[in-house]
């Protein structure tokens, strides 16, 4: 049978035909619907974990088990998991195991733009890379079988395109892959120096093995359309050169990105005038090519990053004009000033208000990684740091212990609940065990938001959504050693009483959490209250309502009015007008 | 012959199921097929694009300058900034309805006045409709991307029945009355 996947739904799909048993992630765009697609298989045990080094480690203690397990995450989530990632190289595996990682190039969702496959390269580990949906589902199955072959875990890398672009898959039957049998082995899986030394030998071995595997695996194709042009690539750009070269060029797609197979390429390159490695993000491929001192036919170099950008995401647009000089041909508007649209908190949602109070105290705000950190947009813009998942705590508590009390008195913290599980805790054990007196501030909404809704420890629900234990934010807060009375929750849409909570808590000499606990607006079960309405008699046009950008309220001839249809009711407006325009339903 | 569609509006209104239903169209007309979706950070109010492309063999999912042979829109501003994807002689079909983006809502920037006859001052065809109220009087405001796809099923590359039959796979059967009655308003609203 044949159906439209897109690439993160047939790696899922993949991961059910080669027999896996188990899949540990922690969400992350543009990786998080193969966990979910996952999930939906009965055969597949799937779970979210807190972050992405506990999943690949849940993932590699199920393959030593015997089984065949997986683990997703995206680029940045690799920098979490590279600890135990490094460490796979070396314990290898016993059931099969794959690491699915999705990298960013354009940053439609991210925030940065790391190339994995340095990862693949540091660590040892060898990696495939799928340039649609059909080969994310066959590069799943296969890397399952190499996996066991070799020895080691593989990654399987993807792009935004790869993952998010739905192409045709045919579809096979599960193999339903026996469990192998766990027999204790201390030399092979626990790494202390002796026996490390020993796996250190192993691992060198292994890629010797793999490099020359790579030399002849029919994951590499090669296609040759005359003498020309030769073009080196992989994934994502593989599909943008041949868009953009059709069969004026050769290609050498690399199906496995690490280890490349070094003679091969030297052959296909002295087979042409001209050779080409085209890549997105960083020079991975020619500078390995290019240190193998690797030439063209004419003894030329390999060209690649002197033609084409390290930033961005590349496009068939952007090779025919960065190679061939060509330009599209197009009309716009130019006369009309088109006014850009970016993504902002919805309306409704119970982080606004929490950003309202933030600018109105004047606060140096340290951010985290959620929807929240869209509180960083005009007008709401009160952000000063936005750094990676977690880093709001920590880096709160090095800019107080610089700058003292003055700062303490003036600063938050503030991370989501499915933040704070991945990584904030940590950071507040920091705070109390070094005598820190900083505020942190948890915008409880229940739930994963900015990726989609993905339950988490704190939401009582797993993944499959069978119920479970939730875990408590403020005994969390309290076991840390924050005292109960300078634990507080307050209901978000009630800005008033957060404002005094803040108050209070910035004074206090002690650390404190503030959390800020409202579902989600766009949950299911979140039933929203009707429609606010603006009287336009009382309406001054005083634009107090604007300040908290929602999306709901606009001014039209001098009056500010509410769209019924995207209002929800949660009243954070009604708390700005001074003259009491805004009202429920019922106003007149 | 690769035929472009582009989907272009605001992030949640309905973009992703647009695609499917054309995709699945493509599938059944035995087209190779590549739709491309948006997730994550985007979703929440912004500009969106997917894109959809079929014919005998497509290789990039993704549609760039000028390659548009449609582009269906969701919301009119979002029309006229996704206009230098469409082809020479391409075909812009687009729901009447305005959303005010951040910058607007602001005071930062202004709504551009006449978005539409300005598309059209540029020698573009341009069908339009409220497709909004064609929704709403098939039962549910939800139902504005179908029947977008009912107003532009003359230019699309398929007939009507392909694309009922689409829709009629791409969507929960307790919504599919009212999807196919949107459908048809959006069908008798070409004229
Ligand atoms: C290391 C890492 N893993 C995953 C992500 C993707 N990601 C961005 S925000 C986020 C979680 C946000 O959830 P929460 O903290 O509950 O805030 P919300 O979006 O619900 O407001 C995730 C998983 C990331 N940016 N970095």
């Amino acid at each position: 049978m044949k159906k439209l996947m897109i690439g993160n739904e047939a790696v899922a799909r993949g991961l059910y035909e080669a027999g896996v048993r188990l899949v540990s992630s922690y969400p992350g765009t543009p990786s998080t619907e193969i966990t979910e697609y996952a999930a939906k298989y009965d055969e597949i045990y799937a779970e979210w974990a807190p972050n992405e080094k506990v999943a690949l480690e849940v993932a590699l203690g199920g393959a030593i088990a015997g089984g065949r397990t997986f683990c997703a995450m995206k680029h940045v989530g690799l920098n979490v998991a590279a600890d135990p990632l490094f460490i796979t190289a070396y314990t290898g595996i016993n059931g099969g195991m794959v690491i699915g990682v999705a990298d960013d190039p354009g940053m439609h969702s991210s925030q940065n733009e790391q190339d994995s496959r340095h990862y693949a390269i540091a660590a040892k580990l060898p990696m495939l890379e799928p340039a649609d949906s059909e080969e994310c589902c066959s590069f799943t199955k296969i890397a399952y079988e190499l996996s066991e072959q070799f020895d080691t875990p593989f990654v399987l890398r993807s792009s935004t395109r790869v993952a998010h672009s739905q192409s045709i898959v045919e579809l096979s039957d599960r193999n339903d892959v026996p469990l192998r049998d766990y027999v204790k082995d201390a030399s092979k899986y626990v790494m202390m120096p002796a026996n490390a030394k020993g796996r250190h030998v192993v691992v060198e071995k292994r890629l010797l093995d793999l490099a020359e595997f790579a030399e002849t695996t029919e994951l590499n194709k090669i296609e040759i359309n005359g003498s020309s042009l030769g073009i080196i690539t992989a994934g994502s750009s593989y599909i943008y050169s041949k868009e953009c070269f059709g069969d004026s060029a050769s290609y050498f797609k690399l199906g496995m990105v690490n280890p490349i197979p070094l003679k091969a390429l030297r052959d296909f390159a002295e087979k042409h005038d001209r050779v080409i490695v085209i890549e997105e993000l960083d020079p991975v491929l020619e500078t390995q090519i290019k240190a193998a001192g690797i030439k063209n036919a004419k003894g030329g170099d390999v060209e690649g990053k002197n033609l084409l950008p390290l930033l961005g995401e590349f496009s068939s647009e952007l090779l025919r004009e960065k190679i061939l000089g060509e330009k599209n041909e197009y009309s716009e508007l130019s006369d009309v000033n088109i006014p850009m649209r970016p993504p902002a908190l919805c309306s409704g949602c119970p982080h606004r208000g929490v950003f309202y109070i933030f600018k109105k105290l004047k606060l140096n705000v340290f951010g985290d990684i959620g929807c929240y950190t869209l509180g960083a947009a005009h007008p709401l813009g009160g952000m000063d740091t936005t750094l990676c998942m977690g880093a709001s705590i920590s880096a709160i508590h090095g800019f107080n212990k610089i700058r003292g009390k003055e700062s303490e008195r003036k600063s938050v913290a503030v991370i989501g609940d499915s933040t704070f599980m991945h990584s904030g805790m940590t950071g507040l054990a920091n705070i109390t065990y070094n005598t820190g007196v900083s505020t942190v501030v948890i915008v409880d909404n229940s739930i994963t938001g900015m990726t989609g809704h993905q339950q988490n420890p704190c939401t009582g629900l797993t993944l499959k959504n069978q119920p479970t234990y939730a875990i408590s934010l403020e005994a969390v807060a309290e076991a840390a050693g924050i005292a109960k009375d300078h634990i507080r929750v307050v209901d978000p849409y009630d800005i008033a009483a957060l404002e005094t909570v803040l108050r209070e808590e910035l004074e206090a000499e002690v650390p404190s959490v503030v959390i800020c606990r409202r579902p989600c607006a766009l949950l299911k079960y979140v039933k929203s209250a009707p429609a606010l309405k603006i009287d336009p008699e009382k309406c001054k046009g005083c634009r107090a309502c604007m300040a908290i950008g929602c999306p709901s309220i606009s001014m039209v001839d001098g009056k500010a009015v509410i769209d019924s249809a995207l209002c929800t009711g949660c009243g954070v407006c009604t708390h700005l007008c001074r003259f009491g325009a805004i009202g429920g339903n019922d106003n007149d | 012959m690769t035929k472009n569609i582009m989907i272009v509006g605001v992030g949640g209104q309905g973009s992703l199921l647009a695609a499917r239903i054309l995709g699945r169209a493509a599938l059944d007309a035995g087209y190779d097929v590549k739709v491309s979706e948006v997730h994550g950070m985007s979703q929440r109010g912004g500009s969106v694009v997917t894109y959809v492309k079929f014919g005998e063999k497509i290789y990039s999912p993704v549609i760039c300058k000028g390659e548009a042979d449609v582009i269906l829109s969701f919301e009119q501003l979002e029309a006229a900034r996704w206009l230098p994807y469409l082809k020479k002689g391409g075909v812009i079909v687009t729901s009447e309805q305005k959303i005010n983006p951040m910058p607007v809502i602001t005071g930062a920037a202004e709504y551009p006045s006449d978005v539409i006859g300005k598309i059209k001052d540029k020698d573009v065809t341009v069908i339009s409709a409220n497709t909004l109220e064609l929704a709403r009087e098939a039962g549910s405001e939800k139902a504005s991307n179908v029947a977008l796809i009912g107003l532009a099923s003359g230019v699309i590359g398929f007939d009507e029945d392909s694309l009922r039959v689409a829709l009629t796979a791409s969507v929960p059967e307790k919504f599919l009355e009212m999807n196919l009655r949107a459908f048809e308003l959006g069908i008798k609203a070409r004229a």
